[in-house]
């Protein structure tokens, strides 16, 4: 099933969402790597606000490449989201909804999805030139000196993106294979 | 005696660090359509289109494949009757220098691996030299991304552990891998050597297309029987489940000592990238 949706975003939005379904997300993402968590972590422990209104967001985990002259931006396709294992709950707690990139999480990840009724959607890895196509606005927020890990707001049209963890406990990495290898037997 | 100028070693490795990274060699290109042909699927043939779609959107508005545009791994074969006139490693660190900049690719390395201080121009390349007769110079650059990169896993087997412990520890470095390093992943195994020569094979095992099997029938068959066993996971296209997890595996040897059985396995993706040019 496919699903449109436009950040923020809310619990009730993403309820309907189930691993395994396609969604067409619009509205405002925020890119973030590892450094940048770092440094929010480093913020929220000094009683800092966060360089962007948390409540509803998405995450974009990606460095992309640099943007050609007139283009708005490079390359863009999602980095592996476990690098980001350490720092995503905090943030989900504090009103996160969306988290985007790919590769496997955590329990401590899968546990704050379902607490906080958020999800986790894979963009498609090493598609960087298919998934910056529904970029179509890019201003970098804070933190410059990170080069491609700076913090950007991207402002995205149809980003295609597939649920893996959805809000009712739902991981597509482990139901999609498992079906795959259930239907070989029924044959 | 032939002279080649390090310039010209300069301007060839900035243009492979370019192409490499926008346009993916044919036998790849084709083993994606191969991939696709035989996925059964649905969730898994819509994947695999949509990387093919990538492939062309990255040709068509000339952007690089992936945003890892890798660490830029660069394997020269060098004719003993060339003399290099100038720097040589400075010459390929250059053309690095210079493709990565020219071309927009991201730069992604960091001068030291604890102090993490990006060097803004994607060097040191890392290079692999090899002395062979004659008077030429082959350059091939081989841009390599960490999501795959962080999944290679290397292991000091016992010889008795033979061809079937081989076998367990590649499926499961791919089990343990899942979804992480991009699937379909293109597999490079090294056996044999010692602890640091393993690694370099199952690297340069990379570099050999993906329609040319191991010349030695024995290790023609392990490819095969390793190709089926790691497809036979179910892993899947990104991981979302199906038969193609793994788009081809490559072995090469190495005679080793009476007491060791080493095997290292260097995980690449889908956007397995090489160029080479002879000068």
């Amino acid at each position: 099933m496919q699903h449109k949706l436009t950040t923020p975003v809310t619990r009730e939005d993403l309820a309907p969402l189930k691993a395994g379904d396609t969604v067409l997300l619009s509205g405002v993402v925020y890119t973030a790597r590892d450094a940048a968590h770092k440094r929010m972590m480093e913020l929220l422990d000094g009683g800092e606000p966060l360089p962007f209104p948390v409540e509803g967001s998405a995450l974009y985990y990606v460095g992309p490449t640099p943007e050609r002259p007139g283009e708005v931006i490079g390359s863009a396709g999602p980095t592996t989201s476990g690098r980001m294992d350490a720092y995503s709950p905090r943030l989900l707690d504090l009103g996160q909804a969306i988290m985007i990139g790919k590769g496997a999480r955590n329990q401590a990840v899968k546990d704050a999805v379902v607490r906080n009724g958020a999800v986790y959607l894979a963009a498609l890895g090493g598609a960087g030139a298919l998934m910056a196509a529904s970029v179509q606005k890019l201003e970098v927020i804070c933190w410059e000196d990170l080069g491609c890990e700076a913090v950007r707001r991207l402002e995205v049209e149809d980003m295609p993106l597939t649920v893996i963890l959805d809000p009712h406990g739902g991981d597509l990495y482990q139901s999609g294979p498992a079906a795959y290898l259930a239907s070989l037997e029924e044959k | 005696m032939r002279t080649i100028s390090a310039a010209a070693i300069t301007a060839a490795v900035a243009r492979l660090c370019i192409r490499a990274n926008t346009v993916l060699p044919e036998d790849v290109i084709d083993h994606m359509e191969l991939a696709r042909f035989w996925e059964t699927w649905p969730l898994a043939e819509e994947t695999l289109k949509l990387l093919q779609q990538n492939q062309l959107d990255a040709w068509k508005r000339n952007l690089p494949i992936c945003q890892d545009t890798g660490m830029a791994c660069v394997f020269v074969e060098l004719g003993q009757e060339v003399h290099i006139d100038g720097g040589f490693e400075e010459a390929i660190h250059q053309g690095v220098r210079q493709g990565y900049t020219e071309g927009y690719l991201r730069k992604s390395i960091v001068a030291d691996p604890l102090r993490r201080v990006n060097t803004e121009d994607n060097t040191p390349a890392s290079i692999t030299v090899r002395i062979v007769p004659g008077d030429r110079c082959a350059i091939t650059v081989v841009p390599k991304g960490f999501g795959s990169e962080n999944m290679s896993r290397l292991a000091m087997l016992k010889p008795a552990d033979g061809v079937e412990g081989v076998k367990q520890f590649v499926v499961e470095t791919v089990r343990l891998a899942g979804p992480n390093p991009c699937p379909p992943v293109v597999l490079g195994v090294g056996i044999g050597g010692s602890f640091d020569k393993v690694a370099a094979l199952a690297k340069h095992a990379l570099l050999r297309p993906l329609n040319e099997p191991n010349p030695d029938p024995f290790y023609e068959n392990l490819e095969d029987e390793l190709l089926k066993a790691v497809n036979a996971l179910g892993i899947g296209p990104q991981g979302f489940g199906g038969k193609i997890t793994c788009l081809n595996v490559a072995i090469e040897t190495a005679p080793t000592h009476v007491a060791g059985l080493p095997v290292a396995v260097n995980v690449s993706c889908h956007v397995t990238r090489r160029a080479t040019e002879v000068l």
